[in-house]
């Protein structure tokens, strides 16, 4: 097991700083490389309205950035999102576990396809009941 | 706090199929009218691995006019596809994708 760690990241940026998000994600791309992290996507979804106020903003930009790295570069992006009063909001979430598992069950329902082609003709059909119960 | 699931069952899109939910019926004569509406996780059906928690179309379909994340006795949805869809609902409630409460 290598310790390379897949998380995504997205956050809120104040919609009335809109045009300080290009200058943003720059910076916060620029963090995660000087902590030895990989930024693999970075994606801004647009401005779309919060499903509730945060600190009296009913709308926000949302960024994706999906990074690549130890762990180490998030706790130091974390740190200055939270100083950062143009972030409204972030969430970070780890990724590379759930994805592998994924993955596996991906693998596992290919394999099982290929060995068993007639998968699902063996359902119960009705005709058998059917036949059974007349008999009786 | 009048939510009618049934209803919202009926109207949403995670009704199981219909031809599928019925059992023959015994016999033919005399036999109980049994009608299993047997529900089914579209989840399964669709053979989803991952769900997203920035699917805000997707996770929508499962929380009502409250808010409330609709209990899989509702949905039909199974065990581990309604633990990844709860969780994900929760991700997109704190980065305001999806209300806490709707009132």
């Amino acid at each position: 097991m290598d310790n390379k760690r897949q998380y995504e990241v997205v956050f809120i940026v104040d919609p009335t700083a809109d045009e300080e998000v290009p200058k943003l994600t720059d910076s916060f791309k620029q963090i995660v490389t000087d902590q030895g992290g990989v930024v693999t996507k970075a994606e801004t979804m647009g401005k779309r309205q919060l499903a509730y106020e945060i600190l009296h903003h009913k709308d926000g930009t949302f960024v994706l950035l999906e990074i690549e790295g130890s762990g180490r570069e998030i706790a130091e992006l974390e740190r200055r999102m939270r100083v950062n009063d143009r972030v409204l909001r972030y969430i970070t979430v780890r990724v590379d576990e759930d994805r592998r598992r994924a993955q596996k069950l991906k693998d596992r329902r290919t394999r099982k396809a290929a060995k068993r082609p007639e998968k699902g003709s063996h359902h119960r059909r009705p005709t058998m009941d059917f036949a059974e119960a007349a008999g009786e | 706090m009048a939510t009618n699931y049934e209803d919202r069952v009926r109207g949403g899109g995670y009704d199981g199929d219909d031809d599928q939910d019925r059992r023959p019926m015994g016999g033919g004569r005399g036999g109980g009218r049994r009608m299993h509406r047997r529900r089914v996780c579209r989840f399964c059906i669709d053979k989803v691995d991952l769900i997203d928690f920035k699917d805000v179309k997707l996770l929508q379909n499962y929380l009502p006019e409250r808010g409330k994340i609709l209990p899989r006795r509702i949905s039909g949805t199974c065990a581990t596809h309604q633990r990844m869809l709860a969780e994900a609902i929760k991700r997109a409630r704190n980065i305001a994708l999806l209300p806490y409460t709707t009132d």
